[in-house]
């Protein structure tokens, strides 16, 4: 059994979904974890797919896709990665003002710093507005006030607001 | 000695209930909406006066300028440019209204109870190109002062009146529904249709 990173990136259409997933479905490929979404108007898929196809072979099944030159595919083979489990807190991070260079490296440089690990994180620019939300696990023994005032002082810098959140899970 | 605080009534509150912006004795001005990320936005509001001739100038304009914005259930003095801890509501016309206590302004209004949190997705005027899904309580008890008379009042909100109510007092305090949101695949882009 094989894992391949399949992305799939380009001018948005109806049908790249269809096509793309019914090309990995021929070769008898499972999708396992993905993420599809539309950025600035570019559709862009990101799936981790597993099945005994080739990675060659994978690459031919999406070649239509690339036919008119409005998208680009790219196939890789990746190792199986356990999911890590996380032994910290976990936490929601806004970000938000004025958009300028620097705003995601200066904020997400703290955040590593600290020992903070991003899980998932979303930008969106709309006119001058900048926004970032990231999810963060913050490791168990960190010291969180001091990590989120040092975050603070870091937005303080480039003139952007910043909140924390703890991300809730109700157990049922 | 502090001074004694009334309780919230049972249900309604027909004080509020019977509240009309008429009662400020001003005409409200048409004001701009301002929208992020302009710093006002951002910016805690200062404790006002509700009895203060500019106070309760501003609850008229704010008034006004939620009733000429198509689909406005409240607007905060932060989203006209001012940090103060101003807002009027009015969601009677929403679909996702159970109770509510009509057109009213408060000021410097705090939730003082809270429970039974449920996710939504909000917009906001001054916001204009997101929406995002926000849990917020779904009951809530909220005191403030009417502007105008300067009393205190303590009511008794759910459903979406809770949740309007929360998202215009985080305004005074210098929150966006965006500060709020639930993960970093809780904000969408708003539809636009040609």
């Amino acid at each position: 059994m094989t894992l391949h990173a399949i992305t799939v990136l380009g001018h948005d259409r109806p049908g790249i979904i269809a096509e793309t997933t019914e090309a990995l479905a021929g070769l008898g490929l499972n999708i396992e974890d993905s993420t599809m979404t539309l950025l600035r108007g570019h559709f862009a898929m990101m799936l981790i797919c597993s099945g005994e196809a080739t990675g060659a072979a994978v690459s031919e099944a999406l070649r239509p896709l690339t036919g008119d030159g409005s998208l680009d595919v790219s196939v890789r083979e990746v190792p199986v990665e356990e999911a890590k489990a996380t032994e910290g807190t976990s936490w929601v991070l806004t970000v938000h003002g004025g958009d300028r260079p620097g705003i995601v490296s200066t904020i997400t440089g703290v955040v590593a710093s600290a020992g903070g690990n991003i899980t998932d994180l979303t930008t969106r620019l709309a006119g001058d507005l900048y926004l970032l939300i990231a999810e963060v696990d913050l490791p168990r023994d960190g010291d969180v006030a001091a990590i989120r005032s040092t975050v603070a002082a870091a937005a303080d810098g480039l003139g952007v607001r910043v909140t924390w959140h703890e991300a809730e899970a109700d157990e049922l | 000695m502090t001074e004694a605080q009334p309780a919230a009534p049972d249900g309604i509150n027909e004080r509020v209930r019977a509240w009309v912006e008429f009662e400020l004795g001003v005409t409200g001005r048409i004001l701009e909406v301002v929208t992020a990320p302009a710093d006002v936005l951002g910016t805690d509001g200062a404790e006002v006066d509700a009895t203060d001739p500019e106070i309760v100038q501003l609850a008229a304009d704010l008034i006004a300028t939620m009733r000429v914005s198509p689909g406005c259930v409240g607007l905060a003095a932060q989203q006209v440019g001012v940090a103060a801890r101003v807002f009027c509501v009015d969601v009677s016309e929403h679909p996702k209204t159970r109770d509510h206590h009509g057109t009213f302004a408060l000021c410097n209004a705090e939730v003082v109870d809270s429970s039974r949190n449920e996710k939504a997705r909000e917009g906001c005027m001054s916001v204009p190109d997101f929406t995002g899904d926000v849990k917020r309580p779904s009951r809530l008890v909220v005191r403030g002062q009417l502007p105008g008379t300067g009393e205190t009042v303590v009511l008794r909100a759910n459903a979406f009146e809770a949740r309007a109510l929360q998202h215009e007092i985080d305004h005074t305090r210098g929150f966006l529904f965006l500060d709020r949101v639930a993960g970093a695949h809780a904000i969408h882009p708003r539809k636009t249709y040609l």
